[in-house]
């Protein structure tokens, strides 16, 4: 589903990401763990096409197509979601005609009819409940006033009714109690561990990964994938470390 | 009945960010300013749009009862040079709304000035202006609120935004406040800014079109300065949207 090759991107002037290759198939879950200034959240914005985020080697492709050809917006109706470490808010904009705007936008991309508002509504009060949020908060300006668990529960409801084919999930666990923890983890299984699906986990801790079992794990650190492994790896980085696994590999 | 008075100049404060050109074409046709007296208790809404044209001013002198009320909701983004100029004196107990917005683009000039006279004390007023400026627009709000010395406890606010499309647009917010009573509550905040990359960045990375991110971010924008105008505005917010259409 998607094939990163050599990719090399810097931010500004310094080069972040050194050569990082990956490849995902459809039906896996793959967890990138590493430690501050690896380069995690640089691969998601330049997957994602953030400006300022520039690929100056190396390919990706999604699903067959040249994904660094296409802008942002055409990312998403390709079925890529990004999920923000940092959800923007947006004053003025209620989150139910940003996210009902923004499938629609995607399905005219794609030559689908676009969806009435009554059967937006429903889709979103699914997801919704799927995820433990309020309809009021959908309601609500996109984000603002929002706590960070609360914003975090939004990215994955706009998750849920966006329904992507492969989620790049920046960080999504950081911010969480325990108990969003466990309801964001189980949202993220119930939308997209599914056989035509894909998820790219970027993630600090192990304890995402007890509620999302990923089928691999890769270490970054310096900008490249310096070891990969299955879900025993987490653990190990949980127990020794990130610079001993690093150091060894 | 036309203006009988000297064309004002760049050294009159009211007049610093006008086109004094285009002010001197319409100058002696210009009306006497428009008197709207809303009784006793009573309230009154008010609607007031710039025509299109080369230059174009209205100025009303509102005068609020005891206990009166005035919603008004102004727009400026036809002419080429547009002054929206509204005197109001507050009697007691009395409340002025304002939503203003200012659409403007190419080489217009648009202005809107206030002068709230609090005069008498328990009163209330509350303006908010919002501007959206492209390519080598210059939009202005001059805003002063006077209150007497026996006027107390008056409330008054000011909330002034604009939002710079281009490098050559210009943005001017001038509150001024005038108090000589001591029990008063004053408030007036005033940005100037530019459309939030990361949120742009936000919406696109959910399958929003750059072109639609933009509208959605201006219309919530604009939207703002009617909120609080309890009257039908929405003749007023359709033309301004209209406007900023023109903008995307």
């Amino acid at each position: 589903m998607l094939k990163i090759e050599n990719l090399h991107a810097t931010v500004g002037d310094t080069e972040i990401l050194k050569g990082l290759s990956l490849e995902i198939q459809a039906g896996e879950i793959h967890a990138i763990m590493g430690p501050n200034g690896a380069g995690k959240s640089t691969l998601a914005y330049a997957l994602g096409g953030r400006p300022g985020y520039e690929v100056t080697a190396g390919s990706v492709s999604f699903n067959g197509t040249d994904l660094l050809d296409m802008d942002p917006h055409e990312r998403a109706a390709a079925g890529m979601f990004l999920g923000f470490q940092y959800p923007v808010e947006i004053p003025g904009v209620s989150n139910l005609q940003f996210l009902r705007e923004s499938l629609n936008s995607q399905r005219g991309e794609r030559g689908e009819e676009a969806l009435s508002g009554g059967e937006f509504i429903k889709l979103a009060k699914e997801k919704a409940a799927l995820l433990k949020m309020d309809m009021d908060m959908l309601k609500r300006a996109v984000n603002v006033g929002f706590s960070g668990g609360e914003k975090k529960r939004n990215e994955m409801v706009q998750m849920g009714i966006l329904d992507p084919t492969l989620a790049i999930l920046d960080e999504t666990d950081s911010g969480l109690d325990i108990d969003a923890l466990r309801t964001v983890g189980s949202g993220i299984n119930a939308i997209m561990r599914q056989p035509d699906k894909a998820v790219l986990l970027i993630t600090h801790y192990q304890r995402l990964l007890d509620e999302v079992q990923p089928d691999y794990v890769h270490v970054l650190a310096g900008g490249r994938i310096v070891k990969t492994g299955g879900p025993e790896l987490a653990q190990q980085l949980e127990n020794e470390g990130y610079e001993a696994i690093a150091e060894a590999a | 009945m036309t203006l009988a008075q000297p064309l004002p100049t760049q050294k009159d404060e009211a007049w610093r960010y006008a086109d004094l050109k285009a002010v001197e074409t319409i100058w002696q046709a210009v009306d006497a300013p428009e008197p709207i007296i809303v009784d006793a208790g009573q309230s009154a809404q008010q609607l007031l749009v710039l025509e299109s044209g080369d230059a174009r001013m209205r100025q009303l002198h509102v005068v609020l009862e005891e206990g009166a009320r005035m919603d008004l909701a102004c727009l400026a983004f036809a002419p080429a040079y547009g002054r929206i100029e509204i005197d109001i004196d507050v009697a007691s107990g009395a409340h002025f709304e304002m939503g203003g917005a200012i659409v403007g683009s190419g080489e217009q000039t648009l202005e809107i000035v206030t002068r709230v006279n609090h005069h008498a004390p328990d009163a209330t007023s509350h303006q908010t202006v919002r501007s959206v400026l492209a390519e080598k627009a210059t939009g202005s709000f001059l805003g002063k609120i006077t209150i007497a010395r026996d006027a107390q406890r008056i409330d008054a606010e000011q909330s002034v935004k604009s939002m710079l499309l281009d490098r050559g647009a210009t943005a001017n917010a001038k509150p001024e406040l005038e108090i000589y009573a001591d029990d008063v509550k004053c408030a007036h905040g005033a940005t100037v800014g530019e459309l939030d990359k990361q949120a742009l960045f936000y919406m696109a990375s959910r399958g929003l079109d750059p072109q639609a991110a933009k509208r959605l971010m201006l219309h919530a924008f604009v939207a703002e300065a009617f909120v609080d105008v309890a009257a039908d505005t929405d003749g007023v917010e359709e033309q301004a949207l209209a406007a900023l259409e023109a903008l995307l």
